[in-house]
Parts: C-alpha cells; structure tokens; sequence
C-alpha cells in the first residue's frame, strides 16, 4: 500500500504490506535504525516513537495507520552534533549503559516534558513506566529527565519544532 | 608528572553515549548488507520427545524461501557445543547438539532454519515446517532424579550429569564441637538475564578467500571464533567474530548458542549474508536462564556465635543440556557458601542434573547471588534462636584484615582455591548501618504500622573479579598523536570504551580527546582476547593498557635516541607524546617518524580480585495482598579503586534493581510437562520506573587490590549478589509475629501473601 509518512519533518513515500509494522518500516525502508525492537508486544517501550504529539509504541502500529501523521523519532532530538538538553542531561547522568532502552526513553521523556515541563518525580516514573531499561535501575534516568524541565520550560527543547 | 590520573577516578562522561543518544548505535539488526537473506529457527513446541518427521514441503513451496535446514542437512555428525568452563568428562554426553535430530529435550529447542528474502516471508515458513514429535514424560524438577523417572539422555543411567564440592577444614569435627546447630532448605528460583536487545547474528562468507565473518558476536568472541572455526571445519584465523553495539549482556548473551553455528552454516550453504534476529519469545525459551538450585544446608555454631562449620547438599537444575557454563553457577555457589566469614570448616556437594527446561548459564553473580540469599538467612535464623544480635553475629564472622590473604574453600574436582587479596570487611557493614541508620530503624521491626508491617534486612558478600588468565592491548600513535587503543575485553554496554579511555589517556599523559578510538572485543583487532565475564574486563583489559602505554612510550624513546645519538636518559617525550627532546634539540612525533608507532601489552594474573560490601533495606508487607514494598536500600562496597564513579554508581545500583526484580518479580515458570508459561515480558515481570525508586549506593576506595597496578578490584556484579539474602531477611522480620520463613525465592506478592495466610492458619491451628 502507497503511504506517506511524514518523519522528523520530512516526507516520505513508501509502499509497503499493510502488515509491516511502523517500526519495521522506520527501520528497515527509511534506514531510521534508532529506534529499536525490544519485544514487539509493547510491554518494554524500545520501539517509543512521538505519533502527532503523543509517544506511541511503533511496534504496536501498523504503518498504513499513520499515513499523514507526524512521526518524531530519537534521530531529531540532536542538531547535528549538537546534543538537545534531554540528551546532555542523559550523558551527565549516567541515564544510559548499553544505550539500546535509551532512543524510547528520551521520545518517552520529550513527549512528557514538551506538555508537562513542570511535572514531578512521581509524575515522571509513571511516565517512564511503559519503558523498560535493564541497565541502570531507573536512577539517572530520572534524575536527568528533572534536570532536563528547565530547558522544556524556557523553550529550549530541541527536536523537531 | 602533574598529569598523572587526571581521569581515573573522574566521573568522565561516556564516549559511547554520543552515538547512542542520536541514535546512532549499531546495533546487530542495525546492520544491512547487499543481497542478505534472513533466517527464522523453528523450534521444539514439547520438552520432551522423539521427532518422528520433519515436513519442509510447504514452507519450500512459499516464494521468497531459499531453503529450511534441518538436522539431515549437516550430515552423519551434528555439532555439540562444548562446556566452556569447569567442565567435567561426564558432561560430554551431555553437551547440546546445534540442531536436533532424533529428540528434543526443550521448549524452544532448534530443529529447523528458514532462510528467506524477508524476515517477514522466513516467519510465516517457519510456522508451516510440519514437525512431528512423539511426546515422552518430561522431567522439570528434582523428581527427576528418582529412580524411574524418564531419562533425558538414554546414554546415562541418570539424571544426574555432574557433581562437585566445596570443602576446608575438618567438618566433622567442628559439626562435634558446635553447642548449637540448625539445617535449613533453601529454593532459589530460575529466573534470568534478559537484556533488552535480544541476540542477533549476521553471518558472510566469502567464497574467494574461504572467510567467515560473524558479526553479533559478545563477551567471548575470540571463544566463538574457536568453536566456530572448529564446527566449519576451518582454520581459526579464516573466521572473524565481530562485536556490534551491545544492548546488555549480564552473562548471558555471547556463550556459544545453536545459532552461532547455523546462521554462519546457512550464510556458507547458501553463498549469501544471513541475519537472525531473536524475537522476544524466543529469547525467553532459548537464552540461557540461570539460578535454580536448591540447597540444604546445615550451619554449626558456637553459643556465642561464631560460626564453626557450614556443609550441606545442593541440587543445580541445568536445563536440558551442559551449555557452556553450565557449571560456573554451582561452582560459584559451592565456592562462595561461607562469603566474607571465617567459617573455618565447609562442605557443599552439588549435584548438576539434567531436566526438560531451557538449558541454564551465567547471570550476573552466577552461583553467589544463591550462596549468599541461603548465607545470609540462615545467619538471621542462626542469631534469632540463639538470641543474638544478627548484625552482631555477623560483626564477629566477618574476616578481618589481618587474616587476608585468606584462603577459600576448594572446589573439587577442580583443586585451587584462590584467596581473599585485600580488605577489611568489617568497615562496609559499620558504614551501611550508619547510612541506613539501623539504630533507630531497628525499633520499627515487626511492628504494623498504617497497615503494614515493617522490616529491615542485612547481608554482606564478597565479589570475585579480575578472572585470568591474562589480557591483551595494543595502541596505535598515528604521527598527528593520535592514539587508537585495541582491547581483547569485551564491552556489552558496561562503558568499557570510556574506561580504557580514560586508563590510556592517563598512562600516556595525553588529553582524553587524543584517544581515537577505543576497540574491543572483536577479533579483528588484536591476536587474542579473553572477553568480559567475571567482572575482568576492566581490571584485565586496563591493566593490559598500562603495559602497553609503557612498551609505547619505550618506542618513542628507542627511536628518540638513535635519532638524537644520545643517552635515553637525556630524552623526553614532551606535549602529550607529540614532541621528543633531548637537551635544546626538539623532533615532532611526525618528524621522528611518518608512519607513527605502535606497542602491545599483556597483563597475565591468574589471582582473582574481591570486593566486598554490605547490603540494608527498610521494607514494608502488606498483609492483606502480599506486596513487599522497599522503603529504603543502601549499598556500601569497597571496590579498592574506582576507574569512573558514573559508570561503577550506574552498574551498583543496576545491579541492584535487577537482584529486586528476581527476588520480588520475576521468575521462569513451567508446568508439569515442561511448557514454558512465561513466554512474554507481560508474563515474566522485570523491574520498571515506579518499583523501586529508593536506592543507595556506596563506593569506597579503602582497600586497593595488590594484584594489579591499578590497584583495581572487579565491581559491577557485587550490586546484585546479596539482594535476595538482603530481602528475605527483610521481610522475615517485618513478618516475625507470625513466624514466617522466606526460605523459598521469588517472594513475589503471591507467595508472600500465601506464607501469611498459611502462617496464620498455622497458628490458629
């Protein structure tokens, strides 16, 4: 099936099965490989991509279901080489180790913290629930995602406006 | 030397994170090649029985599909994959076939590859291959080692597949002279690793030059390489294992699996780049699980209570086959029995039997994550009865400073012993009560406060480290000063690339930013490496750095002097290795020599390091639903040095959280005929944001090893050894009131309230 997707303010148009899955068709026809497959029965949130504002697992959506949406995924955050606030507070904080939960994580954070830049601790582990990270406990994941309110509530947010 | 270690012991933020903050990883299924088939493993759905046909008809008949593989494919003799570590001639028989083909003994068990155009087209010809098994009785638990149960391996007369023991000192003699003893069952539960990223492979061959190239490999690669090369009947060095970026390892992933053998098989058959990558269910049946075991275990002890004696039996569930290390958790575990304390007489025999389930390996802390949950609670039960304080009994068992070294138990039949290198035991349990502040705590214990009862739990352990037998680097100057570090130690996500950064930097006086690269791990870079397993990678691969920075610097001043003509005492290398002198006369590194310099360095130890620590946690029951929630944790080790405080910090307290979730979550769980019922992570629970928010750790650099220049001991895995000890005893004395033993793991809500419930039946009985 013609689709258009529309990811990290671009377009694109693909033809795909109707069965492929959003993150399959990320990954493997547009060469998006940040996002990652932990589980593909969304319970570990690898696959978190940010559908028309909201974090979405994308292993969990077809892609013919999001033609027209807007799709951001871990590869916007960055200006080039120049890391966004949520990545440099991630890197400060330790928040990663293998780095493969991280790409879910951070949708996962910059879809809270672009609505809810004031929101809590409490607030935040709930919303970093639905991501599952093996590495770290959760400690410096959510120390970074605090710091990084500060950027979320002056504008600084990075990513595709 | 004001240079010296401006970046060891810094909390230097990762090279690795550039990349996998962009998302830029590579990661294995990231990688892509031109005309690459994709494979699918069909595998056993019964855990026992004999294969009666394979029908490939339909799934060869789909499009897309170039071939389905089956045991008839690899001729006369399948392969087996050998035991890696503390192997025993018994085990042979044992060993897994990389394919099955009369029997299959596990859910999850390969008996057939697809090989197609999509990853989607091999799937749905997986699931037409037609497999027909005749069901035989299956055998999950210690049941099976009765006489009469059905047997795995027809070729042994038991179950039974292994033995071994820990043994010191005249056991009987102290079992006579103790006033009081007391013998206790224990269950650990299989659970397992899961790393997030699943295991992935993409094999090459090259037709021309009769290459393989095997890209996914992980912790061992240079083992891989050897046993692969063997399988493929090929010269070692015609096959290179390469490590990608790495989503978790935790001992599991990168031990020789089935598929290291069949996709490389496949790619070769079939002249074409194969991937596989592992889907989630899969990784829950054919990844190694890990713990099982029970223990009886019997502690002899003075009134006063030093202990005496420890001895007991313990049986090892090892799944279906002897993978490669099958045995290092019962090693471990026999080794590890007495942890920190001077238990002057020991002796464990564990029994490795065979059964139904998914074959068992290393998980983070194999073998002492068991040892110190059945320790550390029969010292709580061991105190309480002799009306002791429990952290007093423990103060007084403790090894002192002055003993060390201090000799551990051995291992037969292995022989050897090892001792502890460096430490006072004591100082992390008298900083964890501060920190934990026991004192005032203590007066919560068992009481029900807002509806629910309050506990506190204490454990100590040991962390062994540093395993030999030695390690390789070598190190690149190209002539802009520029330096690329090779390592044989592998990374699996532990920030390795930012350590050896750091240790090179610092030991050729050079900025942090003049560091290339970092390489590790793969084949392709170095002659030989040893990988990332018992907490060695950093002690092992770093050390191996130190020598080869100083065989570096020697290099630039061998060529210094035969350029100058002078004495090597008047040379020095000057502006971060970028300039040599010798009095007023200056060269350039690049005037000195176009083409840069290389050196390489081995570190050879066989001594292991051990860190230590001590473990607390504040916890409350709900009686009324069973759930244990942790108030409050707190870790303190002595790691005697710490390389990076970020990354020691982040794995501490990783560790920790993953200990929580096999002490209170997770759990592998089967029926009766073996069927694996924990097939998701919706079904098999590991920890997420909301369970366990509080966690303290530690680290302090009091006691550094004298074993290696560094001064550095093994850490990462001591996060997890003593949580379940930690936690049960927690929770045993929120629940004092109503005597409730959590001997058993997990303690899940479940269970936890069961106990309740049948304590309280009991006692209105």
């Amino acid at each position: 099936m013609q689709t258009k997707l529309n990811v990290n303010g671009k377009t694109h148009e693909v033809d795909v099965e109707p069965r492929l899955t959003l993150v399959d068709c990320l990954r493997h026809e547009l060469g998006l490989t940040g996002t990652h497959v932990g589980c593909e029965h969304g319970v570990c949130g690898a696959c978190t991509v940010i559908v028309d504002g909201k974090p979405a697992r994308a292993c969990l959506i077809l892609a013919v279901q999001v033609d027209g949406a807007k799709i951001e995924t871990v590869e916007s955050l960055a200006d080039g080489d120049t890391l966004a606030p949520l990545q440099v507070s991630f890197r400060r904080h330790h928040a990663l180790q293998c780095g493969f939960c991280t790409p879910g994580m951070l949708m996962t954070a910059h879809a809270l913290l672009s609505v809810e830049p004031d929101c809590g601790e409490a607030r935040i582990r709930e919303a970093l629930s639905g991501n599952l990270c093996r590495c770290t406990g959760y400690i410096g994941i959510v120390e970074a995602v605090l710091e990084a309110r500060a950027a979320y509530k002056t504008g600084r947010r990075g990513g595709t406006p | 030397m004001t240079r010296r270690d401006s970046y060891i012991g810094n909390p230097v933020e990762r090279i690795e994170d550039l990349r996998f903050l962009r998302g830029r990883g590579q990661y294995i299924d990231d990688l892509q090649r031109d005309g690459m088939l994709y494979a699918s493993v069909v595998r056993s759905a019964v855990a026992h029985g004999r294969i009666s046909a394979i029908d490939t008809a339909a799934a060869l008949a789909m499009r897309g599909v170039r071939a389905v593989i089956t045991a008839a494919d690899l001729g006369n003799t399948i392969p087996t994959i050998a035991v890696r570590s503390e192997s025993q001639p018994s085990l042979d028989r044992v060993v897994q076939p990389v394919i099955a083909r009369d029997k299959v003994r596990y859910v999850g068990e390969p008996v057939a590859l697809v090989i197609a155009d999509s990853a989607a087209i091999a799937e749905d010809a997986a699931n037409v291959v037609d497999v027909d098994i005749e069901a035989l009785p299956a055998v999950t638990g210690r049941a099976g080692l009765a006489a009469g149960a059905a047997l795995l391996f027809e070729a042994c007369a038991s179950n039974r597949v292994a033995g071994l023991s820990a043994v010191r000192g005249d056991i009987e003699q102290a079992f006579k002279d103790a006033g009081y003893v007391r013998r206790e069952t224990f269950q650990v539960h299989r659970h397992a690793a899961i790393p997030l990223e699943t295991r992935g492979l993409v094999a090459e061959w090259d037709a021309v030059n009769n290459r393989l190239t095997l890209s996914g490999a992980a912790k061992v690669p240079f083992f891989v390489r050897a046993a692969l090369a063997k399988m493929l009947e090929l010269p070692e060095h015609a096959v290179d294992a390469v490590e990608t970026d790495i989503g978790g390892g935790f001992g599991a992933r990168g031990e020789f699996f089935p598929e290291d053998f069949l996709i490389p098989f496949a790619a070769r058959r079939l002249n074409r780049p194969v991937k596989w990558v592992e889907d989630r269910r899969e990784h829950l049946m054919a990844t190694t699980h890990a713990r099982e075991v029970e223990c009886e275990l019997e502690i002899a002890c003075r009134r006063d209570g030093t202990i005496l004696g420890l001895r007991g039996s313990a049986w090892a569930n090892i799944g279906a086959y002897a993978r490669p290390n099958a045995v290092t958790p019962s090693r471990n575990l026999a080794q590890m029995l007495p942890g920190p304390y001077r238990i002057p007489a020991v002796q464990l025999d564990v029994t490795l039997y065979v059964s139904n389930k998914t074959p068992v390996g290393t998980y983070r802390a194999p073998g002492r994550f068991e040892a110190d949950f059945c320790r550390e609670r029969l010292i709580d039960i061991a105190a309480a009865e002799l009306g002791l304080d429990r952290v007093e009994m423990r103060r007084r068992n403790l090894v002192t400073a002055a003993e060390i070294p201090y000799a551990l138990p051995q291992v037969l039949p292995y022989g050897g012993s090892g001792e502890f290198d460096s430490g006072e035991y004591s100082i992390t349990l008298e900083r964890c009560l501060v920190e934990i502040d026991w004192k005032t705590k203590s007066a919560l214990q068992g009481k029900l406060i807002d509806g629910r009862y309050h506990g506190l739990g204490i454990g100590c352990y040991v962390e062994g480290g540093s395993a030999g037998p030695r390690e390789n680097a070598r190190l690149l100057l190209d002539a802009q000063g520029m330096v690329t570090v090779y390592v044989g130690a592998s990374a699996v996500g532990q920030g390795l690339e930012t350590v050896f950064a750091q240790i090179a930097a610092d030991a050729l006086e050079i900025p942090i930013e003049h560091i290339a690269a970092v390489h590790h791990g793969s084949t392709t870079g170095i002659h030989e490496g040893f990988g990332s397993f018992g907490s060695r990678a950093s002690v092992m691969g770093g050390s191996a750095i130190l020598v080869a920075a100083e065989n570096l610097k020697q290099a630039i001043r061998d060529a210094a002097v035969a350029r100058f003509s002078c004495v090597p005492q008047e040379v020095a290398i000057v502006d971060g290795l970028r300039a040599v002198t010798a009095g007023r006369r200056r060269l350039t590194l690049g005037e000195l020599s176009v083409g840069g310099f290389a050196a390489a360095g081995t570190f050879h130890n066989v001594k292991r390091t051990y860190s230590y620590g001590t473990h607390a946690a504040h916890v409350s029951v709900d009686p009324r639903t069973g759930q244990v929630e942790i108030l409050d944790y707190v870790a303190v080790e002595d790691v005697g040095r710490i390389l990076n405080p970020n990354t020691l910090h982040g794995q501490t307290v990783g560790a920790i959280v993953q200990g929580l979730g096999g002490t209170l979550l997770e759990g592998m769980v089967y029926d009766e005929e073996g069927q694996l019922l924990t097939g998701s992570l919706a079904a098999y629970l590991i920890p997420c944001a909301v369970d366990f928010p509080r966690i303290r750790a530690i680290a302090l650099e009091q006691y550094p090893s004298p074993l290696n220049p560094l001064g550095v001991k093994g850490a990462g895995e001591g996060g997890i050894i003593p949580v379940g000890g930690v936690v049960a005893n927690a929770v045993a004395s929120a629940l004092s009131s109503l005597a409730v033993a959590t001997n058993a793991l997990p303690l899940s809500q479940a269970r936890v309230w069961q106990l309740i419930e049948n304590a309280r039946a009991a006692k209105r009985a």
